[in-house]
């Protein structure tokens, strides 16, 4: 038993330590650009936003479908308090230089030097993007968890949309910038940064998971009435899963802000939450390690390996007329309903990264290879 | 200062035209164990909702340990008769969540098992300690509470050694057997440290054996936990056995009260449960 | 400057909404769950309308439409929400969210992600009219008063044949309806034929306002309609059919209002506010949770 669990410890810690070496090994072999570095950043993020629905989803047993709304306001957050001041005049060019005349890297760069200045300024970013995410999550959360399942959904969903209509509203053009674009803030070039951060972050998740209000979180999954009975306050413990989830959605809508280069409203649309959803549910709802697997054969596949399915040839088969543009999501929704209708387990079902050495040992290779 | 544990104030529990607990009044003395009985449908489990704060009484108080904590007067859509009844009696609304009513010292069990199914025996009885934490989720997300939760965890094995599953706590809760589920449950309430006990049907599908053995198991547990404990049960011989008092509905209204021999021997219930004939 | 336009759009628009939100409020009142891909349906209809009436006439293509929107509705039902008859309504919830998914990517695919343009707008009721000073096409005044006929009609069927009593039935208690005999997958599919054709018929009328129809063209239009359902009460048709009118009313004079931002906003606020201070709706029949 003892021994069971150290053996599990050195596995896990080994496999952490594997997926950071290869990473900084990639970094310092490839050019920022290479295909390799641009997925790793992305299916980071992703992965990151995915285990904070499945905490949701997942083991508090809240259907929400407001993780791109949270993203949002995160993405947002990041863009208007690092863009470096210099840059605001051509930035929020129908603005006159908008309404907000610092930013936090060249602010914490002034007494802490250029480079972990900057550094510090931009994690702060993020950081403040999350509680921002974080106190809209307790303002909605009073009215709108108290509504069961699929109201739930739909009313999250609905507050998604809501704050995408903000953000692109002229009034508000001289922080937003209106419908126009946020550019030229700061970013990591390489990946390593964004696993250590969606690393460190993920680990925090586990954590509270593992923790006496992560079980509190289960209890009110399986059965609220039962939960509430035992001393459970119901509407403290969704609204504390909500809060938190968002904070980590707002984390990694920052993120993805620093991974795509420009920030607009648009792309928040709950597309993006179904996707992170069908993620979430292909990697096995309830297991985190889950999440991050299929974080990672989502992104890896869809925008590397079947790039040729859209492209005219694919394994070596020419076939332009059925590989053409759109051929690999189609491909790729239908493994989803697959796995949704008869694998309804997901990839770990409700299992961690350490139980795979409970039964079949040789699984766990595949996410040796990140 | 009385030294009642639980008393009910004319509690009255209507769900559209339907009376489901119909002025009901009772108390409970520190120590005690007390039965509710009645034929299916007198009201017994709506009466355990109203007083555990799972529905919110239409008229009536409820009294924990000399506090009030539920009451509400009679207002909205009230069955006539009920109107101005207990007039000027209940003037304040109070309906706490049934959490709150935990915290202060009261557990239950339900009819119908109603165990944490993904979770193991272990985790099920750990779950209910939750509410006894005092770290915040800060603290606790970051271990801060280490001490607190090895206490827990210590206090858990402990109580699954008393209650005999301490060789399947590892296992998940629902692949006991249905008599150790049903112990299982009553475990759960035990770990949120309650003064009072609720027990609904605690020997609901057991048979003689099984029976037997959870009447000697409540009686151990009220002296080593130093409960008073209140019961809805079916089972005659083990109503008969350990309760000190034993209240008898009968579609919602309180028809008798008394000892057990007393209650063997009152007309209305042996009425009640028999039927009485039409023609007589 | 006038709102009227405005508000013979908004009326015209509402009915288009609840030719969808009856689809949702059907569906949602027997196997309690929100098709997500039904808004999806409705693009495809549009799509299939647009591919038809460019290679044949008018009147074999508007059928063909319907056909094919109403078996696609069919086999959704058959492929993805059947298997699931008895998983937790989040397996559910989220197969239909798949199914959305596929289906918009299949669109993407055959279309090749570029918005096809009605080219051949039904004649007739695509002839611009003019209604007390304000100019508009026809379809806009034959939508509501459609949308009526087509009302009345479904509540006949449901109140007065054997299919709709099932119907009824199912929707009150599922388990007891198969318990009592009814083909409780037949009631389910029928109840999706319905939605499906009631979906085409909506997308005729609105994609004749609109230039092109796009692989997104059914989410917005989707979830509002969902909204109107909601709003008027779950389950309710009457209800479906007054709150989406108001909903599109309300909708259009926002935008005669100069804040067409929020318009879509505007219907989301609604829907936060209708769960929270009457989750029942309009209509909606009270459901009392069992301990």
């Amino acid at each position: 038993m003892r021994d069971m669990k150290k053996t599990k410890m050195v596995f896990t810690a080994a496999v952490l330590v594997a997926i950071l070496a290869g990473c900084i090994a990639l970094d310092a072999t490839l050019p920022s650009y290479h295909i390799a570095i641009t997925v790793i950043k992305k299916a980071t993020v992703y992965a990151l936003v995915a285990v904070s629905m499945n905490l949701l989803n997942g083991f508090t047993g809240l259907f929400s479908l407001g993780q791109a709304g949270f993203m949002l306001l995160g993405a947002y957050a990041y863009g208007v308090l690092t863009i470096p001041v210099a840059k605001r005049e051509s930035v929020y060019q129908y603005f006159d230089g908008g309404a907000i005349h610092f930013s936090l890297p060249e602010i914490f760069a002034g007494f802490l030097g250029d480079t972990v200045g900057k550094t510090v300024g931009m994690l702060a970013a993020l950081l403040v993007g999350g509680l921002l995410a974080a106190l809209m999550a307790y303002l909605i959360g009073l009215p709108v968890l108290r509504l069961k399942s699929d109201y739930l959904a739909i009313a999250t969903l609905g507050f998604a949309e809501i704050l995408k209509a903000f953000f692109q509203w002229n009034k508000l053009g001289p922080i937003t910038n209106g419908s126009n674009l946020l550019k030229s803030y700061p970013y990591f070039e390489h990946a390593t940064p964004y696993v250590l951060i969606a690393g460190v972050l993920i680990a925090v998740i586990l954590l509270l998971i593992n923790s006496t209000y992560g079980r509190a979180f289960k209890a009110i999954r399986d059965d609220e009435v039962a939960a509430e009975a035992m001393g459970i306050n119901l509407a403290k413990h969704k609204r504390m899963a909500f809060v938190i989830s968002s904070f980590f959605a707002g984390v990694g809508g920052g993120m993805m802000a620093m991974y795509s280069g420009t920030i607009a409203a648009a792309p928040f649309k709950s597309a993006l939450t179904y996707e992170i959803l069908l993620i979430v549910v292909i990697g096995g709802i309830g297991s985190i390690t889950g999440s991050v697997i299929a974080s990672f054969l989502y992104i890896v596949s869809s925008e590397w390996l079947l790039r040729g399915l859209d492209s005219g040839t694919f394994l070596g088969i020419n076939a332009p007329s059925i590989f053409k543009n759109g051929f690999r999501m189609a491909v790729f929704s239908v493994i989803i309903m697959v796995i949704v209708l008869f694998f309804r387990k997901g990839i770990m079902g409700d299992r961690e990264l350490p139980d795979l050495l409970d039964k079949r040992p040789k699984k766990a290779k595949k996410e040796a290879a990140k | 200062m009385s030294n009642n544990v639980l008393r009910v104030d004319h509690a009255t529990m209507q769900f559209g035209g339907v009376v489901a607990v119909d002025d009901l009044s009772l108390e409970i003395n520190k120590g005690e164990i007390v039965a509710l009985i009645g034929p299916n449908g007198a009201g017994k489990t709506t009466a355990f909702n109203v007083i555990t704060g799972v529905y919110q009484p239409t008229n009536g108080a409820v009294w924990f340990n000399d506090e009030k904590i539920v009451e509400n007067h009679p207002q909205g859509k009230m069955k006539k008769q009920y109107k101005g009844q207990c007039e000027g009696m209940y003037k304040e609304t109070i309906a706490p969540t049934p959490d709150k009513i935990t915290k202060l010292g009261m557990a239950r069990t339900f009819q119908n098992i109603r165990l944490w199914k993904s979770q193991t025996v272990f985790d099920n009885v750990l779950i209910a300690k939750h509410c006894r934490t005092t770290s915040n989720v800060f603290s606790a997300t970051f271990r801060g509470n280490r001490k607190e939760e090895a206490r827990q965890r210590e206090e858990v094995e402990e109580l699954l050694k008393i209650v005999g599953l301490d060789d399947v706590k590892n296992e998940l809760a629902t692949s006991l057997p249905y008599g150790k589920q049903r112990r299982l449950e009553i475990a759960r309430a035990l770990a949120a440290e309650p003064t009072l006990l609720l027990l609904d049907e605690p020997a609901a599908g057991m048979n003689p054996q099984e029976t037997e053995e959870l009447t000697a198991f409540i009686g151990e547990i009220r002296e080593k936990f130093n409960l008073t404990i209140f019961l809805i049960e079916h089972h005659m011989n083990l109503v008969m056995d350990i309760s000190d008092r034993i209240y008898v509905l009968d579609f919602g209204k309180l028809i008798a009260h008394g000892t057990p021999a007393e209650i063997q021997k009152n007309q209305r219930v042996i009425d009640a449960y028999l039927g009485v004939a039409e023609d007589a | 400057m006038s709102l009227l336009p405005y508000m013979i759009n908004g009326i015209s628009v509402g009915g288009q909404y609840a030719l969808i939100a009856i689809g949702y409020t059907l569906v949602y009142g027997i196997l309690r769950l929100i098709n997500f891909a039904h808004g999806d349906v409705f693009m495809v209809a549009g799509l299939v309308m647009v591919y038809a009436t460019a290679s044949m006439p008018i009147y074999l293509a508007l059928p063909l439409a319907i056909l094919v929107t109403v078996v696609l509705g069919f086999t959704i039902e058959r492929v993805a929400y059947k298997p699931l008859r008895t998983a937790p309504r989040m397996s559910l919830m989220i197969s239909a969210i798949g199914v959305s998914y596929l289906i918009q990517n299949l669109a993407f695919y055959i279309t090749g992600g570029v918005p096809q343009p009605v080219s051949n707008p039904i004649p007739w009721i695509s002839d611009q009219v003019t209604v007390l000073g304000a100019s508009t096409k026809r379809v806009t005044l034959l939508t509501p008063v459609l949308t009526i006929v087509l009302v009345f009609l479904l509540v006949y069927i449901i109140n007065h044949t054997k299919i709709g009593m099932a119907m009824r039935a199912a929707a009150k208690d599922f388990e007891t309806a198969q318990l009592m005999g009814i083909k409780i997958n037949a009631v389910i599919s029928m109840t999706f034929v319905i939605g499906s054709f009631l979906a085409a018929v909506g997308a005729m009328l609105y994609f004749t306002n609109y230039p092109s129809v796009a692989i997104t063209s059914g989410g917005m239009p989707g979830l509002k309609a969902f909204v109107a359902a909601v709003f008027g009460g779950i389950g309710s048709i009457p209800g479906a059919v007054v709150g989406a009118f108001i909903i599109g009313l309300c909708e259009e004079v926002i935008k005669g209002l100069g804040y067409t931002t929020f318009s879509d906003a505007f219907t989301f606020a609604l829907l936060i506010v209708v769960l929270c201070v009457r989750p029942t709706g309009l209509f909606g029949e009270k459901v009392t949770d069992k301990v």
